[in-house]
């Protein structure tokens, strides 16, 4: 109590920073948690998260054949690869932009599982019909930016920086698979 | 805070260019900084400050309401119920918003009746008091529009009924009704039409909150004691005085709020809104929300008088009950503007007060219960038309009269000489009646 300083109007000055402090926290602390519940509705509400994952149904799917399927709003890539395509996915060159193994981008060597969205800037790929332009690779061709995809949907040439995503999937049987 | 950085403060050569090109600063430190307010203000002047931050509140949760909600009359109920199960804190936006209304009319109404009685309306402060009752119609008609668009059966039937109000327009009247419905009942057209007016009433509102707040900076504000500030020992700079009491009462007023928001949200709320909007089936009852029942007792109230039938003279006496407030400062002929010191408008005013709270309580009651059980014949029908008449009485007969015949009690010579108790006579002035001063003397 003796060491009250004392301002000339007789005011106790820790006694009133004290109160200044604690007041400006409080009001900082209930001034974030009432601007938080605003940031928060900006995420993806729950109705939007329960559609995130999707099953597609793989048995009418040919050798060959690509379909698309669509996942938390974007294509899916999901293509039946040939024995071809298989043993062009696994030749490894060295000067791969971003290198990965076939293995290590699919489950089951004749299913590629790729997010069907170019890594450049975000347009769809061409290269899901067999008369698309398949690129140089045989894999996709992006027509905005000019990038070439293998059969491994690995970037090979043009402006994209990575390979197509692989999203998280399962096989549930051995004819279908559940994507996310 | 910006205010004090003109003078002082890091960063205070950009602050002085901006200031000499485009004068924000000195502007805020004029009107917020040193605003020179009656050094007597009590709680009831809390209340513009309170209402300025719900319509800031209702706006911001407003707009992000909007941007989940469709306003489509498939999908709008839905849609609102998305918000209030899926979307991340979607259901606190919308309780703030839902509750908010409630609380903006609870504060507006109390700000009003502290400037009727406290004479704020009276010369010089007539435009800033119209201004204020334009506020009011503007809330009251962005408030019932934002009823609507949950598209409950109250939302409906409550727009239905409304709506039909222009029907009782002679000759033109259900054309004007079909065109603001864009159709031949209320459906999507109109939901789409009140959505987009939901939307830009507020910033209307906000513009005239401008011109009130600058009308208020030209006159200056009433007091308490409703004499006007004469030296410098009667004001004090607004900040840091009057900044940190509106901080205290809004902090009160928050505690209040929140417990209502998120431990009884549907304490105003009527539960037949959350059944969806059926156009084939009327709910038994059609209870506006409760800052609306006074009028609505009004409007059911009036009969027919001479050539005029009860739907257009019901219609005519509720827009009146309002219009009426626009010429208040020319009813109201007394010199003395604060209730304070005028002993008889102190007990017309409670009366006026309880006759309020009355109306609205008829509001909410079937027109032919009866009031007290054993008097079959006083219903509330008749107890709705007591009280109607004795609304429009106060305004057009009491307050012109009060004003020729009262004698009022002697004014204090100054705010400081009544607030530091130097000075005898005034009634029952001093510190202490400073602080309370609706407790009646």
């Amino acid at each position: 109590m003796s060491e009250q300083v004392q301002d000339h109007d007789g005011h106790d000055e820790g006694r009133r920073d004290f109160l200044y402090i604690t007041t400006g926290a409080f009001a900082a602390a209930i001034g974030a948690a009432a601007i938080w519940p605003f940031i928060d509705a900006w995420n993806p509400s729950a109705d939007v998260l329960a559609l995130a994952s999707t099953e597609a149904d793989l048995s009418a799917i040919e050798v060959g054949q690509s379909v698309t399927v669509v996942w938390r709003g974007k294509p899916v890539f999901i293509r039946h690869r040939t024995e071809e395509e298989i043993a062009l996915a696994n030749l490894l060159p060295e000067d791969l932009p971003d290198p990965q193994s076939d293995g290590e981008r699919v489950l089951k060597p004749e299913w590629l599982v790729v997010v069907g969205i170019c890594t450049h800037l975000g347009c769809v790929p061409l290269g899901q019909k067999t008369d698309d332009n398949r690129g140089e690779y045989d894999g996709w061709f992006c027509p905005c930016h000019g990038s070439h995809y293998d059969t491994s949907g690995r970037i090979r040439k043009g402006p994209a920086p990575r390979n197509l995503d692989v999203p998280e999937y399962a096989f549930l049987t051995d004819s279908s698979i559940r994507v996310g | 805070m910006s205010a004090n950085s003109i003078e002082t403060g890091a960063g205070g050569g950009l602050v002085k260019w901006i200031d000499s090109r485009l004068p924000i600063f000195s502007y805020m430190q004029k009107e917020y900084g040193e605003y020179p307010a009656p050094r007597n203000f009590n709680y009831w002047w809390n209340f513009g400050a309170l209402a300025m931050f719900l319509l800031v509140t209702m706006i911001v949760t407003g707009l992000w309401l909007a941007m989940q909600y469709t306003p489509h009359v498939d999908l709008a109920f839905a849609s609102v119920q998305r918000i209030m199960r899926d979307v991340n804190s979607g259901w606190f936006i919308r309780l703030v918003h839902v509750n908010g209304a409630s609380f903006f009319f609870i504060v507006v109404y109390i700000h009003l009746f502290r400037g009727m009685y406290y004479g704020s309306f009276k010369a010089p402060r007539e435009l800033l008091w119209m201004l204020g009752v334009v506020i009011l119609l503007l809330m009251m008609a962005t408030s019932f529009m934002g009823y609507v668009l949950p598209w409950g059966q109250l939302s409906f039937w409550g727009a239905t009924v409304i709506t039909n109000l222009f029907s009782a327009i002679p000759l033109v009247g259900d054309a004007v009704v079909t065109w603001l419905w864009g159709g031949f009942t209320v459906a999507n057209p109109t939901l789409n039409r009140f959505y987009a007016l939901h939307f830009l009433l507020p910033f209307l509102i906000v513009g005239v909150v401008g011109l009130h707040v600058v009308a208020l900076h030209v006159t200056g504000s009433n007091n308490p004691l409703g004499i006007e500030p004469k030296s410098k020992q009667d004001t004090v700079p607004f900040h840091p005085y009057y900044t940190i009491k509106d901080s205290f009462g809004l902090g009160v007023f928050l505690v209040i709020f929140a417990i209502v928001v998120f431990f009884a949200p549907d304490f105003f709320s009527e539960p037949e809104n959350y059944e969806r909007a059926d156009f084939l089936k009327t709910p038994e009852e059609i209870v506006p929300e409760w800052y609306f029942l006074p009028f609505f007792a009004i409007l059911r109230a009036v009969p027919a008088i001479w050539f005029i039938e009860a739907k257009l003279a019901g219609v005519i006496a509720m827009f009146a009950s309002i219009f009426v407030l626009f010429v208040l400062p020319w009813l109201d002929t007394a010199k003395v503007r604060s209730g304070k010191f005028r002993p008889i408008f102190r007990w017309f005013f409670w009366i006026f007060i309880a006759n309020v709270l009355v109306l609205g309580y008829v509001g909410g009651k079937p027109p032919n219960e009866t009031v007290f059980e054993g008097i079959e014949s006083f219903d509330f029908l008749a107890l709705g038309r007591i009280t109607t008449a004795w609304y429009f009485i106060h305004f057009l007969v009491v307050l012109p009269l009060l004003g020729r015949f009262e004698r009022p009690l002697p004014l204090p010579e100054s705010i400081s000489a009544a607030v530091l108790g130097t000075q005898k006579g005034g009634g029952p002035v001093g510190s202490g009646a400073a602080a309370k001063p609706m407790e009646k003397a």
